[in-house]
């Protein structure tokens, strides 16, 4: 099973997309007028949460693939996808509290509710690793995954629901742009740099599927050339490591 | 189904009664919480946003404690064996195990609200007693719903009662949201306030996309 | 008296290169045998040599990883629905709920399996068991439990027994009690795991043994020496 291809294009591309951002962002789309430069965090927050999210639900569709077709390799493309969202919204909490710090003084603010929305989802995906880890036997590990992929798949858009009903529409929009609407050069940024992100995304997608199938195949090679007791026995993961 | 749901809810029923594993812990646990409120806080006397935030919070986190013990015996004891041998509809354990935790909580509400009423809540304070009813209901079928998916993709771990709640919990944040902004204004200070009935539509969303959810789901921690 | 099919009836169970594996170690490997309605095959094989597993598969408990498995001529694990109900697992664990008594265990899985409730009090007598059969389970010696988890094997009329040493800790009043309920003249189809060669030998039409997963004997029992049987040991 080849998760390889077509990486050197998506590569090149990221890596395109993104220094064009960069560019972008510090040479043409203009400063806010109540925040200054420092609202220009808002074009790695923004894309990030948004790719993380996405990654999020991407996750658990591939969950549902894996439990309709029992192909594990579909729980692997969705443990890869959670995993590396979840990096993102590390990033996303760190970079929303740097932006709030320099905009409003404190490092955190709960009048946010895209922030606080992600902290919950946050603190639901940690525990995705560690509920692989407990389980033993790889088959029910990947099942187990994959439900709870699903679940929390459903909720993240439940909980940006919830929490945005709750924040209470006296308090502004503290990490909002100007007004609602975008001017056209920041929208041109912005969607270059979102379209950077998630080409980033799906690119680290791919090495890591690439790299653990290739893992996977080889330890499957070597078993079968040298014989099961030549082998140390596999440790317990949290990554699926069969396939 | 009916009759097969019948069967393991009864089962289940008989063996809280004769064991009390469940129900008195999260009945002691939610007074016990209420008097560490009280000394936490500072406070002898809450209403409003403060009062309807102690409630729910404690009242989660009693429903993580029947959470973490629902499917003990059936794990410890060779109950799924002997069920998934049984020719019935396995979603049956679902909605059996829901209904036992929901039963739970409502026993335990109907004594520790009461509770809650008598130690913390000011007293003048407003208690509109069908809208609470409205609120604890819904929120409780989200609960039991959510409680009982987790309890079961936990119970076949290793640190079960550590993941549990840290699955649990996040996942019911829409409900603690939803139930304290509802019950709020139930416990203004000056009488009950004009009740948000929003937040009922959020609670029957939950329960509804959960509900469905979990349904689907379910057979599949079952299988080996 | 031993109950001798008609050839035309599909075998109680059928396996064809079945293969099953817990992550990377493989626990069975390329079992195949046919086991006609009625008759008795006793399986040997070391601890770890795969017998649980193989059991477990028949029980419908696990699915298999290769191969072709059929019991009561249905396919598992596509078909698994259609044996339900109609195969008795005697496990190591007894599967009962310790704080209920014997009789609300029984009643429990009556229900469960829509037999008639009246049963349990026939099948309680029947093994000696009618003055404990209110006392739970956890009060019972293990020789009791053994007692009550057979009861609960049997309750449902199963067309295949899977036992896994029935007569551990039985002292041989019980044996005797429960010979007829899971013994020869029973009628089912069953699969004997038994550490005791020749009682195993006497009590089976067929002998399977494994030895580290793989199939290392299948025969009728009459072509078996015990010494084959205690080779699968070594």
């Amino acid at each position: 099973m080849t998760f390889g291809r077509g990486l050197r294009a998506l590569s090149i591309a990221s890596v395109v997309l993104i220094c064009g951002a960069f560019a972008l962002v510090f040479f043409w789309a203009p400063n806010d007028a109540d925040q200054g430069f420092v609202q220009k965090i808002f074009y790695v927050h923004v894309p990030m949460g948004i790719v993380a999210l996405c990654g999020f639900v991407a996750g658990g569709i591939y969950g549902i693939r894996h439990l309709r077709t029992g192909d594990r390799a579909h729980d692997l493309r969705s443990y890869v996808a959670i995993h590396i969202s979840l990096v993102l919204a590390v990033g996303v909490l760190l970079t929303g509290s740097i932006w709030a710090r320099a905009a409003w003084g404190q490092w955190w603010v709960w009048d946010e509710p895209t922030l606080v929305s992600f902290l919950i989802v946050f603190l639901l995906y940690a525990c995705y690793q560690p509920l692989r880890f407990s389980i033993e036997d790889p088959e029910r590990q990947a099942r187990y995954a994959s439900v709870f992929a699903i679940v929390a798949g459903a909720f993240v858009p439940l909980n940006f629901m919830a929490v945005r009903m709750a924040d209470s529409l006296v308090h502004p929009r503290v990490l909002g742009t100007t007004g609602g609407a975008m001017p056209g050069d920041m929208r041109l940024t912005f969607l270059v740099a979102l379209a950077g992100m998630a080409c980033l995304f799906v690119t680290l997608w791919k090495y890591e599927l690439a790299s653990k199938s290739a893992s996977i195949q080889l330890r499957s090679l070597k078993r079968r050339l040298a014989g099961e007791d030549d082998l140390a026995p596999l440790q317990r993961s949290t990554a699926p490591q069969q396939l | 189904m009916r009759g097969t749901v019948a069967a393991l809810v009864r089962k289940d029923l008989r063996l809280e009664l004769r064991a009390f594993e469940s129900v008195p812990a999260m009945l002691m646990f939610s007074v016990s919480t209420f008097v560490l409120f009280r000394f936490g806080l500072d406070r002898s006397s809450l209403e409003g946003d403060l009062a309807a935030g102690v409630l729910w919070v404690t009242l989660l986190l009693a429903a993580v404690l029947g959470m973490n013990r629902l499917f003990v015996a059936e794990r410890e004891q060779g109950g799924f064996d002997g069920f998934l041998m049984a020719p019935v509809d396995r979603t049956a354990l679902f909605v059996s195990k829901a209904l036992v935790l929901l039963g739970f909580l409502l026993v335990v509400e109907l004594a520790a609200v009461p509770a809650f009423v008598l130690l913390l809540l000011q007293p003048g304070a407003g208690q509109a007693l069908p809208e609470l009813l409205a609120v604890l209901a819904l929120a409780d079928v989200g609960i039991a719903v959510v409680g009982t998916l987790i309890g079961a993709l936990g119970v076949q771990t290793r640190a079960r009662d550590l993941i549990i709640p840290l699955m649990a919990l996040p996942l019911l944040v829409p409900v603690a949201i939803a139930a304290a902004e509802a019950t709020a204004p139930l416990f203004a200070a000056g009488g009950a306030e004009a009740f948000p009935a929003r937040w009922l539509v959020v609670l029957a969303l939950y329960d509804g996309v959960f509900g469905l959810l979990a349904y689907a789901v379910f057979d599949f921690l079952l299988e080996e | 008296m031993a109950i001798t099919a008609p050839a035309t009836s599909a075998p109680a169970v059928a396996l064809e290169g079945v293969g099953r594996a817990y992550g990377e170690r493989v626990a069975l490997r390329a079992v195949s045998f046919a086991l006609p309605p009625g008759a008795t095959v006793a399986v040997f094989g070391a601890n770890g040599a795969g017998k649980t597993t193989l059991l477990r598969i028949l029980a419908g408990l696990l699915r298999p990883h290769a191969g072709r498995a059929a019991v009561l001529g249905a396919e598992l694990p596509r078909e698994a629905w259609r044996a339900r109900g109609r195969v008795g697992l005697l496990a190591h664990e007894p599967l009962l709920y310790r704080d209920l008594t014997v009789r609300e265990n029984l009643r429990f899985h009556a229900r469960l399996h829509g037999v008639d409730p009246a049963r349990v009090q026939a099948l309680c007598d029947q093994v000696g068991l009618h003055a404990r059969a209110d006392d739970p389970v956890r009060t019972l010696s293990r020789g009791m439990t053994q007692r009550a988890a057979i009861c609960r094997a049997v309750l449902h009329e199963p067309e295949l027994l899977l036992l896994d040493e029935p007569l551990a800790n039985l002292d041989p009043g019980g044996a005797l009690a429960v010979a007829p309920l899971i013994g020869r003249e029973a009628g089912p189809a069953r699969v004997l795991i038994s550490h005791d060669a020749e009682q195993g030998l006497a009590e089976a039409d067929w002998v399977l043994g494994l030895r580290g997963g793989r199939q290392a004997l299948w025969a009728p029992a009459a072509q078996v020496e015990l010494a084959d049987v205690r080779g699968l040991y070594a």
